[in-house]
């Protein structure tokens, strides 16, 4: 018998020895971080950059895979006892000794989870992983010239590949409203006296929002550089037009944060995406309701909201708690019960 | 149903105003809700699998009686608190909210012979949805006895001290022969139903495991213990279920709860059904030690009128409804542990023998009502 095979009758054994519980259910209470746990990380300290920004020194566990710079990792993090998933681009370098990442979280208005992260996470506290991706990173070949065009926490990824890789000519235009909301700052400062970077801090709160026109006077061999840009969708939308514009659109690759703006409202159209259906709901008809009328098979049970035998992924969208008024909007593994909640704008069940 | 009614006094806008209060204290909660909460479970869930385990370890040397002692009780309350505090309140999803898929009335399996999917329908649905009402809540008797006057008498009933406790004693196994209707499906028809026989099936694999687990597995780890060992897990398991058969007895069979026909509830309000949870359900009074092992089914009143609500703020949410009890004038069924279990049993005793008067109440019955 090979080994993995007499593992794999190993491991059952022990399956019957803890059932209905698993092996892992125990081994998570001693070592929630070793090798074939689900992939979890503790935050092992909480360094403030400016007033609404932080990074997070995240010890990984055995399962991590590893990052390329500039790709970004998803954390789940309990916020109020509510787990909430959100992404972050990694802002350590790939080769970093102990084992440790980073991650860089500026504080949005009314962001739950941001918001918890750079105020009030503490360290020793365990998060989930998702494995590292994006592809938003560096190419294996060096280019000779190098152009990093960021804004607000745009910087993060681009901060990755600084951290990770040196070029021998780059060049960094970072927009900040004023200069104590620039991230990094001491940091980009010192690259600079070493001359390692030449830095361009546009400041918006006194010299207005980057126009793009400019960038010919501020880096002016910028067609010749291959540019890595991040920052919000008007930055990158004029970048992309503008690269176009110039004929070296290859040259730009841009990183869009995609917060999930979530339409809500009254009612809205509900897809019921495994049966392949789509129907109009009002506000106040139970989705329940909604997926029998159209003939989608809906597991059901007391229609009141008290059994929890409907409960369903909500996949896309929002919908509302008829007896409450609460709104949940969709994130990975959110169940909804159908009985009791009606669609708040549109929204996919997945039934 | 009953002869004199306790709700009587109660005007329909009084019973819609009721509702309104008890959605008010449910709301409050659920705005309430976070990390002391998520805390609270994850420290019940952490405390009960290190029992488990230390327990587990110490039965393994068993053969030396201080060791088969400690193991032993540590391992019954482990199993009490699987599935009192930490089993039932999962699956009911009181922890849903959490969005934490290893605490999720979805993913949970708990330390019982019932497969949790099945567990959760005649429970959650069945029993929760039409509480007490005769013919609609088979958690009444549990179709094996009768609890109530006007349930229709055989000399069946004469045996029903007997059942009740042979049921309490292999109360997890009654479980699972009452989730899978047993009776109603072992007939030939039944035993043919594809849709039967395959909940029968995921029954028998559950108890296996379980059986494996408990009467084979853990003994022969125990080596020279093997029989001081499975002596262990069979009192264990005796324990718990002659505990949960206890605590369950005492949330709907004491006197002075209510139970409701069928066309009572044709066409109820959100506030008569909340009457009925409040009429149908008993609650235990105790110490914190005892709401904690009954699961907080010490508070049967709230988890009948919220049971999706944290078990751990049903203490809370008490004060507010035995208020409204007050307010509306209801008789607010609690007392301890003992003395519930003396009023079930009794009741189980008197029913077992026919009416004395077909149709009328016995004078007892009645005084309480009146009381009421």
């Amino acid at each position: 018998m090979t080994s993995t095979a007499l593992r794999s009758r190993a491991w059952k054994l022990l399956e019957m020895v803890t059932t209905p519980l698993l092996p892992s259910d125990y081994l998570d209470l001693v070592s929630p971080l070793r090798a074939g746990a689900d992939l979890r990380g503790r935050i092992e300290a909480v360094h403030p950059e400016t007033d609404d920004a932080a990074t997070l020194v995240i010890r990984p566990g055995r399962g991590w895979r590893g990052h390329t710079a500039g790709q970004y990792v998803r954390i789940g993090v309990d916020v109020d006892g509510v787990r909430l998933w959100r992404a972050y681009s990694l802002t350590s370098p790939t080769d970093r000794r102990d084992g440790r990442v980073t991650i860089t979280v500026k504080a949005i208005p009314d962001g739950k989870v941001s918001n918890h992260l750079v105020r009030s996470a503490r360290p020793g506290t365990l998060i989930q992983l998702d494995q590292p991706t994006g592809d938003f990173v560096l190419p294996r070949a060096k280019p000779a010239k190098v152009l990093y065009l960021t804004a607000g926490s745009g910087i993060t990824p681009v901060m990755g590949m600084l951290r990770d890789t040196e070029f021998d000519d780059v060049v960094m235009v970072h927009c900040a409203p004023r200069p104590q909301d620039v991230i990094f700052r001491d940091e980009l400062h010192a690259r600079a006296g070493d001359e390692k970077l030449r830095l361009t801090e546009v400041h918006t709160d006194t010299d207005g929002m980057l126009d793009i026109a400019r960038l010919d006077a501020l880096v002016p061999d910028w067609t010749e550089r291959e540019t890595w840009a991040c920052g919000p969708a008007g930055l990158l939308d004029a970048a992309e037009k503008h690269w176009s514009d110039h004929g070296v659109p290859e040259r730009l690759h841009t990183e869009r944060f995609r917060p999930s703006v979530v339409v809500t409202g009254d009612g809205g159209e509900v897809t019921f995406s495994a049966t392949g259906k789509t129907v109009d709901a009002d506000g106040a008809t139970p989705l329940l309701d909604v997926g029998e009328e159209a003939g989608v098979l809906m597991p059901s049970g007391c229609r009141m909201g008290i059994c929890f035998g409907c409960v369903t992924p909500l996949k896309t969208g929002a919908v509302r708690d008829l007896r409450t008024g609460e709104i949940t909007e969709a994130e990975p593994g959110v169940l909804i019960q159908t009985c009791v909640s009606a669609a708040a704008g549109p929204c996919d069940i997945e039934r | 149903m009953t002869a004199i009614d306790p709700t009587a006094h109660l005007t329909a806008t009084q019973i819609e105003e009721l509702g309104r209060e008890l959605d008010a204290i449910r709301d409050e909660v659920i705005a309430g809700r976070g990390e002391k909460d998520a805390a609270y479970i994850r420290k019940v869930i952490a405390a009960q699998r290190k029992l488990e385990l230390v327990s587990r370890g110490v039965l393994l040397f068993s053969s030396f009686p201080p060791a088969w002692l400690l193991g032993t009780a540590g391992l019954s309350v482990a199993k009490i608190m699987d599935n009192m505090e930490i089993g039932h309140n999962v699956l009911h999803g009181q922890w849903d909210w959490m969005r934490d898929p290893k605490i999720h009335s979805t993913t949970w399996e708990w330390d019982h012979v019932s497969p949790s999917d099945q567990w959760k329908h005649s429970h959650n649905e069945l029993h929760h949805t039409y509480t007490n009402v005769i013919g609609k809540d088979n958690d009444l008797g549990y179709g094996i006895m009768r609890v109530d006057e006007d349930q229709k008498w055989h000399p069946l009933h004469l045996g029903q001290p007997l059942w009740n406790f042979i049921n309490a004693c292999f109360f997890e196994y009654g479980i699972a022969a009452y989730d899978l209707e047993l009776g109603k499906n072992l007939n030939k028809r039944g035993r043919k139903n594809p849709e039967f026989r395959a909940r029968a099936k995921a029954v028998g694999r559950k108890i296996r495991k379980q059986v494996l687990k408990d009467y084979v597995i853990h003994p022969l780890l125990s080596g020279p213990s093997f029989l001081p060992t499975l002596g262990a897990t069979f009192t264990a398991n005796l324990v718990r279920n002659i505990w949960s058969h206890s605590v369950i007895m005492c949330g709907h069979f004491p006197e002075g709860v209510q139970v409701f026909e069928r066309r009572s509830i044709k066409g109820e309000t959100r506030g008569q059904w909340y009457l009925r949870q409040m009429m149908g359900s008993a609650n235990i009074s105790g110490s914190k030690a005892m709401h904690f092992m009954t699961g907080n089914l010490s508070h049967q009143i709230e988890h009948h009128l919220f049971p999706d609500l944290p078990s751990n703020r049903y203490a809370e949410v008490a004060v507010k409804v035995r208020a409204l009890f007050e307010k509306y004038e209801l008789e607010y069924v609690t007392g301890p542990l003992p003395k519930q279990v003396f009023s079930a049993w009794r009741k189980v005793f008197r029913l077992s023998l026919p009416n004395k008067k077909p149709g009328v109440r016995t004078p007892d019955r009645a005084r309480e009502l009146v009381a009421a």
